[in-house]
């Protein structure tokens, strides 16, 4: 039952702050925060209880819902889910605490999108039922619409409008496998079901297997989003309001990763393995287009978005090289990620509220202005570029252990993508914060409320930097029941014990 | 007759009663308030009358019409909507018109030919419904004789059912001509005893083909479409759209199925040609229109293609998709177009994009319900729109209908550009109106209504089950 009520706090959460804010609009937030603590509270009790110790699945729900389908409520939680929903309410809540002063207008239309955003973002983390999964999948699109169409800078509805009908497009195509997934099992089986668990292992024939596949990753890639599919990213990060972007970027992209490693590799094993490279060769694409286009960009909004393409690049690969290694790469890549593009989405907000303009040619020499805000962006830009004792470091180094044993060339190319970051990233700090003043300001430094925001996203950000063995031993247990089943009882050494004490003798890499 | 005869015919016989007294009743009384309240009477029994006709079921009576679980399910679909319909009405029509009684006495005998239609099973009755449908449309559609559009819709209206008449009752005189039998099973046995079939035969079912495509309004059938539903009054609208058309698909699907149509690959084709080419003009054509009344006619032309995506699918999910799809089209489209009427005033309708501008803001509630309907027709979850698209795409991957299935995807993501344009026209957020709003009336009872239509769109949306369970019923009865 826990699960479902993490489901539905938030809605309602949604219904309560929406209907106070026509009486007290202080209230509404009050209640939009509360409710994501509350979550927040629940999933890290949950990980402080057994999360790290737990082998396989924490908590399971099942109800029927439309049987003549054999659709049921089911959901289910395991390490990834419980690390990915913990990410979830982190950034739900800083991203309604960063929208305090920046949305005056509709302030409860605003909360209850907000929260029906992460209320759909949660029920992808946490379904087992792949009709609930895409129901979920659909749910967070309208009111993260609205979120950019409503409340986005000046080119919101067109950038609505692209990002609605970009992830319909490719939802539609996954529905379509769904489906023929189902009717598959159903004809080799007889039952008929939306089960995850019962439909794993479907034996069917390579070229279906290979169109099943490749419907569900269509969906996955729109959202991740990598390379020919990335053009509704940067309008919809640039244009949505602050808090929007923070959950685009640190959530809503997610779901997309997360898809990868839940669904389509363990469901389509072979198929998967088979489209590796190809897959790999669209992150790699990604990583160095990403980040070349990122560093053209002329506005600051931009610039981090293009960057996301990037470092989603890093995803594609990882989920593709089929080690563990890789894997949880990979998470700690979708949560480092989500932390630190959240966060220098939020100083770009943060800016843009003191100087009304995202142009980095209008930005110059504020660091005397603003000290405090130059070091948290200093902090961000480092971890982006991959700074060791960061984060992200971690991340993109098991991505290319990883990636090494699968595909070499690829990932000497992928490594040449840490140049690209470094080099996009210090331009972020050298336009904005050095250089010469374009003109005289008199600004406020980040506030206390700022402040708030800032030191919970630095402290997670160096802790996972320093020691993320607590994610990497929550995620694990499911790397070894699922996507790389087939090549784990090699005798490889994992992330886990790699950087568990003790345990250098695995240091030995079979180059 | 037996009295059973009579019991099962019971929503028909309410409603074609309550028409005689209508009748009677404004030649005594000229009252609107009185025919109103009188209509909605009549409607409220006909839907009541549905329950007692359950215990007969399957009642036949030879040779003219068949009830069964499939004909009663859409009698009481085809009443319901009606009642929904004439509630959202009586406002539209106080403001307006001048002699508003008969209005009522059209729709009522409208609605009697769409209950004969979906219980026929005969040539005779088949026409005999589809002509008071029609005849009664002719007076509908132009009913509001003061505004310019309204004779120009009725004209082409008369015009072209007229014309769609003629190819009907010719092909079906061509059938009758070669097969010796008027009733559908009938012809479907001689069918299946026949080897090959005469070139007249074929060339009759070309021709019933295109009047009943007329009145679907299916590509390339549909010019009539657009116009009529501009200069009709909406209430009219919204019957044309749903009843009407609805009436007319269940008819087509019985006797597809009476004459084992699957197994004609010709046929299949032809329909198949027709739904993607529904769906991709309905689509295209609805894409830049401003008008919201031409919008939703062209949506209503690539939906009757998705219905078609479902017929065509060939497994026994895809006539439980179609009823299921009927139903949740029902209550959305009349939802929209129950919107459209709250917001008119008496100058005009509320019928550009532009007439809704910021709508969120102003009328909160209205803009909500519109809102949700027109996520509904869009597909989003859930709204029973969702639900019965994704029973259609399942029949479809059921019957392996790749070809047609990746068309009704594209068509989904067309369509969707031009619900969300509507939606984000009344969300947008003007600070300074660029034009004078007009005044919506938003009636009460028209309010309640709509109310009504959400929730069960949004109780079909999240669970469905009942409803399915009752559909699959029905449906392995007629198999």
């Amino acid at each position: 039952m826990i699960l479902l009520y993490i489901i539905l706090i938030p809605v309602l959460g949604a219904l309560l702050s929406w209907l106070t804010a026509a009486r007290n609009t202080a209230l509404c937030r009050w209640i939009a925060l509360c409710s994501l603590l509350l979550d927040l509270g629940i999933v890290t009790a949950i990980w402080l209880g057994n999360g790290a110790a737990e082998n396989g699945w924490l908590y399971h729900l099942q109800a029927p819902w439309i049987p003549q389908f054999g659709i049921s409520l089911h959901l289910a939680m395991d390490g990834l889910s419980l690390v990915m929903l913990a990410l979830t309410f982190f950034l739900g809540a800083l991203a309604v605490l960063i929208s305090w002063r920046e949305i005056t207008t509709k302030t409860g239309f605003f909360h209850f999108n907000l929260l029906f955003v992460i209320t759909g973002i949660a029920g992808v983390f946490l379904t087992m039922d792949l009709f609930l999964f895409y129901f979920f999948w659909e749910v967070m699109l309208i009111p993260m619409y609205f979120l950019i169409g409503i409340w986005g800078h000046e080119r919101r509805e067109y950038a609505a409008y692209k990002f609605f009908i970009f992830t319909q497009a490719g939802g539609l195509l996954m529905l379509l496998s769904i489906l023929a997934l189902y009717f598959v099992h159903a004809s080799n089986t007889g039952v008929y079901t939306f089960n995850y668990f019962e439909l794993l292992n479907t034996p069917m024939e390579r070229t279906l297997a290979m169109w099943l596949m490749l419907g569900f990753l269509v969906a996955f890639l729109v959202k991740l989003p990598a390379v020919p599919f990335h053009t509704w990213l940067p309008d919809a990060h640039t244009e949505a309001p602050t808090a929007g972007s923070v959950v685009l970027a640190g959530l809503l992209l997610k779901t997309g990763a997360y898809g990868i490693l839940r669904f389509v590799l363990p469901l389509f094993p072979a198929a998967s393995q088979e489209f590796a490279p190809w897959a790999m060769l669209l992150g790699v694409a990604g990583i160095l287009y990403g980040g070349q286009l990122a560093f053209a960009q002329p506005d600051f909004k931009r610039l981090i978005a293009y960057t996301s393409v990037s470092h989603m690049g890093f995803v594609l690969l990882g989920a593709f090289a089929f080690n563990e290694l890789a894997y949880q790469g990979v998470v700690m890549q979708m949560i480092t990620h989500g932390i630190s593009t959240g966060a220098l989405f939020m100083l770009a907000g943060v800016l843009y509220e003191r100087i009304h303009t995202r142009e980095l040619s209008r930005m110059g020499g504020l660091w005397p202005v603003l000290p405090g805000m130059g070091t948290v962006t200093m902090i961000f830009v480092m971890a982006s570029l991959g700074l060791p004792g960061l984060g992200n470091f971690i991340a993109e180094f098991l991505v290319l252990l990883g990636s090494w044993q699968a595909n070499r060339l690829l990932t000497v190319l992928a490594a040449l993508g840490l140049v690209v970051a470094t080099v996009y990233s210090l331009r972020i700090m050298q336009k904005v914060f050095f250089g010469q003043t374009e003109r005289q300001y008199t600004l406020p430094d980040l506030g206390l409320r700022e402040w708030l925001i800032m030191a919970p996203l630095v402290l997670v950000i160096l802790w996972l930097g320093v020691y993320p063995q607590p994610v990497l031993k929550t995620v694990t247990p499911n790397t070894e029941n699922e996507s790389v089943k087939q090549k784990a009882e090699s005798k490889k050494p994992t992330a886990g014990n790699l950087f568990a004490p003790n345990s250098f003798q695995h240091k030995k890499q079979p180059l | 007759m037996t009295f059973n005869d009579l019991l099962s015919l019971g929503p028909l016989l309410n409603i074609a009663g309550a028409s005689v007294l209508a009748m009677l009743l404004v030649a005594i009384w000229r009252n609107h308030r009185l025919v109103y309240y009188f209509t909605v009477l009549a409607y409220l029994l006909a839907l009541m009358s549905v329950v007692p006709v359950a215990r007969l079921l399957p009642h036949e009576i030879p040779p003219l019409v068949v009830i069964d679980l499939f004909a009663l399910f859409n009698s009481g679909a085809i009443v319901g909507s009606g009642l929904i319909i004439v509630l959202l009405s009586y406002n539209y029509f106080e403001e307006r018109e001048e002699r508003k009684e008969e209005y009522y006495l059209l729709l009522l005998l409208a609605t009697a030919g769409a209950l004969v239609l979906v219980i026929s099973r005969h040539f005779m009755s088949l026409f005999l419904g589809l002509e008071m449908l029609s005849i009664s449309l002719y007076g509908l559609i132009a009913y509001l004789r003061a505004r310019e559009r309204s004779d120009e819709a009725g004209i082409k209206y008369l015009i072209l059912a007229a014309l769609s008449s003629a190819f009907l009752l010719f092909g079906m005189a061509l059938v009758y001509g070669f097969t010796g039998h008027m009733d559908f099973p009938g012809i479907g046995a001689y069918l299946r005893e026949t080897e090959t079939l005469p070139v007249s035969v074929i060339a009759g079912f070309g021709l019933m083909l295109i009047g009943i495509g007329f009145k679907l309004g299916v590509v390339p059938f549909h010019m009539w479409a657009p116009d009529i539903y501009e200069g009709a009054p909406l209430p009219v609208t919204a019957f044309v759209a749903t009843i009407s058309k609805g009436g007319v698909l269940v008819l087509l699907i019985r006797f597809y199925q009476d004459v084992n149509g699957k197994e004609y690959t010709m046929l299949w084709w032809i329909m198949a040609i027709i739904a993607v080419i529904s769906m991709f003009a309905g689509n295209w054509l609805a894409l830049t229109q401003q008008n919201i009344k031409r919008l939703l006619a062209y949506s209503s032309i690539a939906h009757l293609g998705y219905l078609l995506v479902g017929f065509l699918s060939g497994a026994q999910s895809g006539l439980e998709a179609i009823a299921f799809y009927l139903v949740a089209y029902f209550v959305t489209s009349i939802g929209a177009f129950g919107v459209l009427i709250v917001m008119s005033s008496s100058v005009q309708d509320a019928e550009t994009v532009e007439d809704y501008r910021g709508l969120f803001w102003r009328y909160p509630w209205v803009a909500l319900v519109f809102t949700v309907m027109l996520l509904s027709l869009a597909g989003i979850p859930l709204t029973a729109g969702f639900i019965g698209k994704f029973y259609i795409v399942m029949a479809g991957v059921d019957g392996e209908r790749w070809f047609l299935l990746i068309m009704l995807v594209i068509n989904s993501v067309i369509g969707l550009y031009y619900y969300i344009r509507i939606i984000a026209m009344m969300f947008r957020t003007s600070e300074t109106p660029l034009r004078t709003y007009i005044k919506p009336a938003l009636p009460l009872a028209g309010n309640i209504t709509l109310g009504l239509l959400v929730v069960v769109l949004i109780g079909l949306g999240v669970y469905p089950t009942r409803m399915m369970q009752l559909i699959q019923e029905m449906m392995t009865l007629i198999k």
